[in-house]
């Protein structure tokens, strides 16, 4: 329902400032040629996003994913000592991890889901533990190896080399996931007192 | 030479290489997850046909670029370009509406810009914030969030402010 309010919001909005600012015309105009832009977008980064989508899955099946989901393991064990203390929780939460890392979304959320759901186990009157937080926050701060359909887009715009934005990518990625697990560790802190 | 110009070459050799290496059929598996990318516009394309004419409406409106003023003073102290503006809103929401308005900004300002790229690393470096969270605590059975939400939302604003000061670091301003 939410995206039936944005919509809605975003439309109406325009009518409003296209009439408040005189820009009808141009309101009418723009509505035309955005849908017809969506398309054409999709089509012209469809080369790079499967290519690389295809990428992945042979990096996926040459054991990439479990490599990442080893080299993870310890700091889950530090992060969140509770669920790692479970053999098949922690499994999970390692391979969500590290199938985020390779922007596989669509076996990330299942997996991610199942750390949850039995992380929720321990959860008193549907109340999340400081670890179900903790997993949700990571999941919600993107961590990409490869941005793949950024770089389609940028790509379809024309950019002299897509990629050139993965290592600010990483680095801003970084700073963001820490802030999310410092913030969320702190807060978990301060609701015990 | 640009470094990234041997990162598409050379990850295509090397995967393939240790694919082969591994008795993986390279070949297959590649053209079987480009398949899967095609899954993945098939369903992003219904959605930016209806978000791009939205944003584009209120490009053309004015209605962005008010917003835009209305929070550059903010955006200033983050050193977040306020042309952004609309992309914070809409990135925790809705990851479709994101692309949307993340891609016409890199369209009108151009990829290799720096608000092209700014867009392009805020795109890359956050996820769809609330929707995860609805995902993630809704099949767990959840109800009472705690800290997760601002948690999240920090992490976010972080993440924006970040993406700014990367390509400034990296690209310089």
């Amino acid at each position: 329902m939410a995206m039936a309010w944005i919509w809605c919001g975003m439309v109406t909005l325009s009518l409003l400032f296209g009439v408040l600012n005189g820009t009808l015309d141009a309101v009418s105009a723009a509505a035309l040629e955005g849908a017809q832009a969506g398309v054409e977008l999709c089509v012209s980064m469809a080369g790079i996003l499967c290519l690389w989508t295809g990428v992945m899955a042979v990096m996926d099946r040459c054991g990439l994913t479990d490599a990442l989901a080893r080299l993870f393991r310890p700091l889950l064990r530090r992060l969140m000592p509770q669920a790692a203390g479970d053999r098949e929780t922690l499994a999970a939460l390692s391979a969500n991890i590290s199938a985020n890392l390779l922007g596989l979304g669509s076996a990330a959320t299942p997996l991610g889901v199942q750390a949850a759901r039995r992380m929720a186990r321990q959860a008193r009157d549907g109340t999340a533990t400081d670890e179900l937080c903790l997993l949700v926050v990571l999941n919600t701060a993107s961590i990409q190896l490869l941005p793949t359909t950024i770089a389609g887009v940028r790509g379809a715009c024309g950019a002299a080399s897509p990629f050139d934005i993965v290592p600010a990518v990483w680095l801003a990625s970084v700073l963001s996931v820490t802030a999310g697990v410092t913030a969320a560790r702190l807060f978990a802190r301060l609701g015990r007192r | 030479m640009d470094i990234s110009a041997i990162l598409v070459p050379g990850l295509l050799a090397v995967t393939s290489v240790v694919a082969l290496g591994r008795r993986v059929n390279v070949y297959d598996v590649l053209t079987q997850g480009a398949a899967e990318g095609l899954g993945v516009l098939v369903r992003i394309l219904p959605n930016l046909v209806g978000l791009l004419t939205a944003v584009y409406m209120l490009r053309a409106s004015g209605a962005m670029d008010f917003l835009a003023r209305l929070l550059a003073p903010v955006l200033a102290l983050l050193g977040i370009p306020p042309e952004t503006a609309p992309l914070l809103f809409i990135r925790p929401v809705s990851g479709g509406g994101a692309l949307a308005v993340g891609s016409e900004l890199i369209r009108t300002h151009g990829p290799d810009s720096y608000i092209g790229r700014v867009a392009a690393v805020m795109l890359g470096s956050t996820e769809t914030t609330f929707y995860t969270i609805a995902v993630y605590f809704g099949s767990a059975g959840i109800h009472r969030t705690r800290h997760t939400v601002p948690a999240a939302l920090i992490a976010d604003l972080v993440g924006f402010a970040a993406s700014a000061f990367a390509v400034r670091l990296l690209f310089g301003g």
